[in-house]
């Protein structure tokens, strides 16, 4: 193949602008899939990037056009999935950023630029959806050009939904974006920018071939996993998986070299010949997980179903961690680590629908860097596991820089909600008369409880949010523990700024307080920081449980009655000899 | 001490001689909002009909039955039938001498001739549906009678020399604990030998399971629950089983034989049966009750008999409810402690206290067989 035949670009932009469809009609206009077989987002393969609508993973194709291959990738726009966006531009030249004509610049088409920028990569602009009524695309080419530096003549306009416009993307793509270079003869380094776990077929991995050439057949070695495998298949997505026999430099395409655990091949991986091995390339390292949550089955007899089912998934998503815990209230499970909340939410509904799971989360919680007085610094995701109050000579917890576009009217509520969240501001930017840039440093775990929704709410949904991590700091934090029955539970401990202490203890204490089934004894629910109390409700006891009539025909009715009741006290956890059941705990973390 | 009570602690051999029998007359003037009995009020015109089935059935059963000991007319509103054809119903049956014979009835329906026709019929006492003496209580629980019939049918019952029972309801929406206190000094002004006082309770598919605003409060009951057994106490009666207090030489025969796990035969749509070791229960509608006695097909709905251990747990439950209690080696030592004040054992045996008859579902569930 030559090399000023092939074009490698990504498609990028902000959550919904239309990437997944725009790719669509590339496939569509190149006759890569036959329209029989077209459906709307077509490369969203996932049930559940399908039932939602949004894209999750990366994906990869290679279509003809014109005498020129290009290989596309469609990215996800979720802020949460950003890293995928950066292991996509790691395979390309350029980037089509799209931008949505009724809606103009976004938080992610910033953070999204930007990247591309730094990639030095060509940015091809475009305006997307101008059939719709409420597009304004002359207005947001000024804006890309006075936001972004992107001439407003050099913004296409298309509309993924109709495809008019495409083709004339398309042919600016092959003009400004520029052919890969390399040498077909050097030794072979090819970048492996995504793995994922195919049960046939073990793992199935993207590679972009940088230099030399990548034959079936070959004995390569896994530079950083220090591996050796044959490349059993390589193959090009066009869309349908397509074996060749090389991919030449600058091309991408598919490897599958017997490997069964996503863990050796990881994107950011550099593939050489075994025999003759060349550099290592810069790669990327996986993303650190910003959330943890402890899950745990409803029923505690699934815990083994658990643990196979989260050694599945992660063959196919290795952005997540997970240990085992145990927990007094909630039995077995695992502490899991995530991208961010959209993440936490997916991979739970997978292992609840992929393997039929029940699954009770704890409130998702950040790590801290615990500075104690022995002058260790240990890192604690889970709460239960702080040290104790007197053991702490500091606690650090990790920030975030935080970009929200909004329309300016609403900047007042949003620099009050950063305000609560305990933000610092940074910057304020009119990008437009009419579009405000704030910038604001913000703990994580003030971001990780209801941030979004309370700045979609705020902004009827207007203002975007983008996010990265902006390194640690020492806070005044401090541990909320949850007693019941003077006994702590240990699913509810919660780390909390001090100024937020009272206003945690009271609500998750008169939330337990609706929760609790009434005992045979008074109930005490507190809420402590090291040994304080900073709130109290009690469970009244029980003075009425009783089946008022018994004769003849209720007899039977009883019966079953008292067996159910003794059927739930053995589904109870008993802590602190207060009978709670596992639904009370669920509902109570559920509740958030 | 009466003759039953005596039967009661003879279990079981006393008991093998007690045969109970219950009429299920399925019929009323209006729903009340909190029935879930199989009741209906729109089939007065099957009432002769289903009335001379329950004969049939009677009569097809008889010859297996010993003597029956205790019967019991209940319902919906027996006293709402005819009476001599109610009475015909178990005309066939034989029983035994000195048998207790209860009709339950509306105060409306009382007068001195419709209890002549009873006592000439064997009938021994009366159950009035009495339920609340404060009208806006009445008027809150769906109940139509008229208060004033209260005192009439009191009165014609002493007259005629019935000893009654008066049924009581606590826990309307509205009702305050004064209110409460008011029926329960006026249930005994009336002169009753036995008193049931019930905690209203929600049934499912009723008018009141659907306005969750007039829900019974749990504490309300327990408060007023305490202050019935206060009062009745006082006023001489005694607590034999959880809701059900009494004179002495007045406690329900037939109920008994339902907490010591005797056996009694249900005629009727929807009457329960306890024969030989099996409980089972009859079709529900008097329509299916007619069609299958006037077909000569089975009445039976559907039956089961318990393993010997579920038996044996089931009776103690039972028995639990009663004044007599359990035998206290039907707890563990740890449950008996962690039950603390809710059952008291003397004589090897382990009653419930006043505040664990009202947490006795709490102490049932420990019982081990
Ligand atoms: N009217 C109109 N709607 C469009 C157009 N392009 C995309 N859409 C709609 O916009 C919504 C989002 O489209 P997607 O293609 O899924 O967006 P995306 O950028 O891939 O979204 P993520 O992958 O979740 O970031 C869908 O409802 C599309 O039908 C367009 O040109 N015109
Ligand atoms: S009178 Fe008794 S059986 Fe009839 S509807 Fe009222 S509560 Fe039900
Ligand atoms: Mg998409």
């Amino acid at each position: 193949m030559q090399l000023s035949r092939i074009r490698n670009l990504s498609v990028v932009a902000h959550i919904d602008h239309g990437k997944t469809t725009l790719s669509d009609r590339i496939l569509e206009i190149s006759g890569a899939v036959d329209p029989r077989d077209m459906r709307a987002q077509y490369l969203d393969s996932m049930d559940l990037e399908r039932e939602r609508g949004i894209t999750i993973k990366l994906q990869s194709v290679r279509v003809n056009y014109h005498d020129h291959v290009l290989n596309l990738i469609d990215t996800p726009g979720h802020v949460d999935f950003g890293y995928e966006v950066s292991r996509s531009l790691a395979a390309c030249e350029g980037v089509v950023l799209l931008v949505d004509a009724a809606q103009g610049i976004e938080a992610q088409t910033l953070a999204n630029c930007y990247l591309a920028m730094e990639n030095d990569l060509e940015i091809v602009a475009c305006l997307n959806k101008i059939d719709l009524p409420a597009a304004e695309p002359d207005k947001y080419a000024k804006e890309i050009e006075n936001v972004l530096g992107i001439p407003a003549d050099d913004v296409l306009r298309i509309s993924a939904k109709t495809g008019e416009g495409v083709g004339a993307l398309l042919d600016a793509v092959i003009e400004r974006i520029p052919p890969p270079t390399g040498d077909p003869d050097a030794p072979l380094q090819g970048l492996i920018f995504d793995s994922h776990f195919d049960q046939y077929r073990g793992v199935v991995s993207s590679v972009r071939v940088v230099a030399g050439t990548l034959r079936t057949g070959a004995r390569l070695r896994f530079v950083q996993a220090g591996a050796v495998h044959d490349a059993d298949e390589v193959g090009v997505r066009a869309p349908v998986p397509t074996p060749v026999a090389a991919l030449g430099p600058g091309e991408t395409g598919y490897l599958i070299a017997g490997i069964k655990d996503v863990g050796e091949a990881r994107s950011g991986e550099t593939v050489t010949e075994a025999a003759r091995p060349a550099e290592p390339l810069a790669g990327y390292r996986d993303p650190k997980p910003m959330v943890f949550c402890g899950l745990f089955p409803v029923d505690g007899d699934e815990f083994p179903e658990l643990r196979d089912a989260l050694e599945k998934l992660r063959l196919n998503d290795s952005s997540f961690t997970y240990e085992p815990e145990t927990s007094g209230a909630l039995g077995f499970g695992f502490r899991c680590g995530f991208l961010g909340l959209l993440h936490m939410e997916i991979v739970r509904e997978r292992l609840e629908r992929e393997f039929d799971l029940s699954l009770i989360a704890t409130a998702p919680s950040v790590a801290y860097l615990v500075h104690t007085t022995r002058g260790e610094v240990v890192e604690v995701d889970n709460p239960s596991e702080m040290p104790a109050p007197q053991e702490i000579e500091l606690i650090e917890e990790p920030w975030l820089a935080v970009t929200i576009l909004t329309p300016a009217d609403f900047t007042g509520t949003l620099m009050d909600l950063c305000q609560t969240r305990r933000g610092e501001m940074q910057k304020l930017e009119y990008l437009s008369p009419e579009r405000v840039e704030l910038r604001y440093r913000v703990p994580l775990a003030e971001v990780v409880t209801d941030f979004f929704d309370q700045l979609k709410s705020r902004t009827q949904g207007y203002a975007s949010l983008d996010y990265e991590p902006a390194g640690y700091a020492g806070s005044n934090l401090v541990k909320v523990d949850v007693l019941l029955n003077a006994a702590p539970v240990d699913a509810f401990s919660m780390i909390v700024h001090r100024d937020k202490a009272d206003a945690y203890g009271r609500r998750m204490t008169e939330k337990l307080r609706e929760l609790i089934p009434r005992q045979l004894f008074d109930v005490p629910i507190q809420a402590a920081v090291g040994g304080r109390i900073i709130a109290r409700e009690t469970v009244k006891a029980k003075r009425k449980d009783v089946l008022a009539k018994c004769y003849g025909g209720d007899i039977s009715r009883k019966r079953k009655l008292l067996e159910r009741q003794k059927e739930g006290k053995k589904r109870m956890k008993s802590i602190g000899r207060v009978e709670v059941p596992q639904e009370a705990f669920v509902s109570a973390l559920r509740l958030d | 001490m009466s003759a039953m009570r005596t039967a009661a602690k003879r279990a079981p051999e006393a008991l093998a001689q007690q045969h109970g029998v219950y009429l299920h007359v399925p019929f009323c003037r209006s729903r009340c909002d909190y029935c879930a009995f199989a009741t209906w009020t729109d089939r007065a015109h099957l009432v002769e009909r289903y009335l001379a089935a329950c004969r049939r059935q009677a009569a097809g059963a008889a010859p297996g039955l010993p003597a029956i000991t205790s019967v019991f007319f209940g319902g919906g509103t027996p006293s709402a039938v005819p009476p001599d054809r109610l009475l015909a119903a178990l005309a066939p049956l034989p029983l035994a001498p000195g048998a207790e014979v209860t009709v339950e009835a509306n105060p409306d329906d009382i007068t001195v001739e419709l209890l002549d026709t009873y006592l000439a019929g064997g009938v021994t006492r009366i159950s009035l549906g009495v339920q609340s003496m404060t009208p806006h209580v009445l008027a809150a629980l769906g109940r139509r009678h008229d208060p004033a019939s209260v005192a009439r049918a009191a009165e014609a019952a002493h007259r005629a020399g019935v000893p009654f029972n008066v049924d009581l309801i606590y826990g309307a929406a509205g009702e305050t604990l004064d209110d409460w206190a008011r029926t329960v000094d006026g249930a005994l002004e009336l002169g009753p030998v036995h008193v049931s006082a019930y905690a209203l309770t929600v049934e499912p598919g009723t008018a009141l399971a659907a306005d969750p605003a007039r829900h019974p409060d749990d504490d309300d009951q327990a408060d007023k629950y305490l202050l019935a057994e206060a009062r009745l106490t006082a006023a001489g009666f005694e607590s034999y089983e959880i809701s059900n207090w009494a004179r002495p030489g007045h406690r329900c025969r037939h109920n008994l034989l339902y907490w010591s796990s005797g056996e009694y035969l249900g005629v009727g749509c929807a009457a329960h049966s306890h024969r030989h070791g099996r409980r089972s229960w009859n079709v529900r509608t008097p329509e299916r009750y007619i069609a299958a006695v006037e077909g000569g097909r089975s009445v039976e709905a559907a039956g089961d008999r318990l393993p010997e251990a579920a038996r044996r747990v089931e009776g103690l439950q039972l028995a639990l409810r009663t004044r007599d209690g359990v035998p206290a080696a039907a707890f563990s030592r740890e449950d008996l402690q962690a039950l603390g004040g809710l059952v008291e054992v003397a004589d090897e045996r382990a009653r419930l206290t006043v505040e664990g008859r009202l947490l006795a579902n709490e102490v049932a569930v420990r019982l081990r067989g």
